[in-house]
């Protein structure tokens, strides 16, 4: 890197170049003892999980670990039912709570709402658990997918606020000028003007945050909770994948562990893809909003 | 004159024109106060599920370290204590290598090599808790006993006394590494915030009168981003103290008051995700979510003095 002319001549200035180099050194150290884990958690999961994935595995119901055989065909429907109803009950209040932050926002609930949502989003997700348990599980009197869900929604509703008050943000505001230029209403200068521009930003969104609450376990422990069989519906016990991968890891049975690795590899697999392809669009937007 | 200009609209046809203009963003307001409602409903349901304990122990129930469903004996410190000590541990190995990382992304990254690594930095982020505690189970744990473990013990670490006798792989030491590796993407993307705002020209100053990239990072960056660094930390925390799955399958969920991080014991987080699905006695119940009650009011204050120096110090003209 060095030219001739930026040479280091001196002994002092030469021992402050090579602490320069150790320092950067260093923060390699320290991003390759980052991306080790991550490299090797996909390594075993993928490595252990595809020798164990099988056809039978994704369509066929459980059977006890002493049979051997048997499928998480239950989990993977269940895990889709509890998520999709978070993601009905969830979006509607999220994309509004984005849309009144970033559009009419600038006063004390606008704030309130984004500073909560904040908090909410970094709060543990056992506490959202907790909080179903004592509104759905306790009134009820049983475990269900519906409990489930709504503490799934708890999770998922301050993320698509946040993502959605940053994706309409990004709009310009001279598109909203013009539109109330031309006699547009409010209603319509949102929905039919900036809504639209953000769409696509404003979905990648609600695709990060349903990828962080289909892997969520602890709010499911105790409100989903597990099931052998087929769904019978959404106000009774259902089986999720989490969950299952959970309870298998932690018995005693051989052939259930290896079930809990083929699980994790259907649950990284789903999780992974849906970050990869939102990051992937969010951050192509980004630049192409920067650039115009 | 005034025949032919239309009559005034009364007051009513007034507030009928502006509700008109205005009734999406009532309709949207109400939704974000929903929002905002979702947490004195949070704090509602703890409260009054947790009644009978508050009201059997009061705040003693903090400091007593019994737990015993049967006999109908609770107490949260044995669960405090794990949560701190592992969240703790955690931070400290957590932060010098997230600021490593960031300070690599912002300072010396080519422009090409950014995107791809922040992007894989992110990715730990996505990877469920669940699954790294089944890599935490079956591959960290019997490492960390055959090895680690081991190998710290022997080192002059060893002599400290947070380090004992090298125990089973399921320990608050696990638990502790573990949390490590999913607080990191958090602490080194919210640092790589707070250094990528320090303003060019103040680096460049630096540059200029002679300094080397390192020291310009550490004299100019480093101090004009404390604030940034810090607020971080305190959210990486907030993560840490909340975290479930990993540390209930790693930390031996062992009632056990103790520093020695080579042993067996048990965190908030764990203790509830473990019994209260099962818990059959209303004072059982209430008592793990007293203690869900304590953990949410730690991360709540957490997270809003994190979020609060945040603001404060990434705010333009500061």
């Amino acid at each position: 890197m060095d030219t001739a002319s930026s040479r280091p001549r001196g002994l002092r200035l030469r021992l402050r170049h090579l602490r320069d180099r150790l320092l950067v050194t260093l923060c390699l150290v320290a991003l390759v003892l980052a991306v080790v884990p991550l490299v090797w958690v996909l390594w075993e999961v993928v490595g252990v999980g595809v020798r164990h994935l099988s056809w039978e595995f994704l369509t066929t119901l459980p059977r006890p670990p002493t049979v051997g055989g048997g499928g998480w065909a239950n989990a993977i429907v269940g895990s889709v039912v509890v998520v999709g109803m978070a993601m009905l009950m969830g979006a509607p209040v999220g994309i509004a709570t984005g849309i009144y932050m970033s559009e009419y926002g600038d006063n004390p609930l606008g704030k309130s709402a984004r500073f909560l949502s904040e908090v909410l989003a970094g709060l543990p997700s056992i506490v959202a658990g907790i909080v179903a348990y004592g509104l759905i599980v306790v009134t009820m009197g049983r475990f269900s997918a519906v409990s489930g869900a709504v503490a799934l929604a708890l999770l998922f509703i301050p993320i698509v606020a946040i993502t959605t008050q940053e994706a309409l943000k990004m709009v310009p505001g001279h598109q909203r000028e013009a539109s109330y230029a031309l006699g547009v209403s409010e209603a319509g200068t949102t929905l039919s003007v900036v809504l639209p521009a953000a769409m696509g930003n404003v979905l990648t969104g609600i695709m990060i945050a349903t990828a962080r609450i289909a892997g969520e376990t602890a709010p499911l422990l105790f409100t989903a909770f597990n099931s052998r069989y087929w769904m019978e519906g959404i106000d009774r016990p259902t089986a999720t994948i989490p969950v299952n991968i959970y309870a298998y890891a932690i018995s005693p049975f051989e052939h259930w562990h290896q079930q809990a690795w083929a699980g994790a590899l259907v649950l990284l697999a789903m999780v992974l893809a849906l970050n990869a392809v939102a990051r992937s669009l969010w951050a192509r937007r980004a630049r192409f909003m920067a650039g115009h | 004159m005034s025949r032919s200009v239309a009559p005034l609209p009364g007051r009513d046809g007034r507030v009928r024109r502006h509700l008109r203009q205005r009734w999406f963003r009532y309709a949207t307001g109400a939704l974000a106060l929903l929002v905002v409602t979702v947490v004195l409903l949070i704090v509602q349901q703890l409260w009054v599920q947790s009644r009978p304990t508050w009201s059997e122990w009061g705040l003693g129930f903090l400091v007593r370290t019994d737990w015993d469903p049967v006999q109908g004996e609770f107490g949260a410190l044995p669960f405090i204590a794990g949560t701190l000590l592992t969240s703790l541990m955690a931070l400290l190995i957590a932060v010098p290598i997230s600021l490593g990382i960031a300070i690599l992304l912002s300072e010396y990254a080519p422009r090409g090599l950014r995107d791809p690594l922040i992007f894989v930095v992110e990715l730990l982020a996505a990877v469920p808790s669940v699954v790294f505690g089944l890599w935490g189970i079956f591959v960290l744990a019997p490492l960390v006993q055959r090895h680690v473990m081991p190998a710290v013990a022997g080192s002059p670490l060893g002599l400290l006394p947070f380090f004992g006798e090298p125990g089973p792989g399921y320990t608050l030491f696990t638990a502790s590494l573990i949390l490590a590796v999913m607080i990191i993407p958090i602490i080194a993307s919210l640092s790589r915030e707070a250094l990528m705002a320090v303003p060019r020209d103040q680096k460049e100053a630096a540059l200029a009168l002679g300094a080397t990239r390192w020291e310009a990072t550490r004299h100019v960056i480093l101090t004009y981003a404390k604030g940034g660094i810090f607020s971080a930390a305190v959210l990486g925390l907030g993560r840490a103290l909340g975290e479930t799955m990993a540390t209930t399958m790693t930390i031996g969920n062992r009632v056990n008051l103790t520093w020695d991080y080579f042993q067996s014991g048990y965190s908030m987080t764990a203790i509830i995700a473990n019994e209260l699905r099962e818990a059959a006695s209303e004072i059982h119940v209430s008592s793990l979510v007293a203690i869900g009650l304590v953990l949410f009011l730690i991360s709540f204050l957490l997270n809003s003095v994190g979020r609060l120096l945040l603001m404060r110090t990434n705010a333009p003209g500061t």
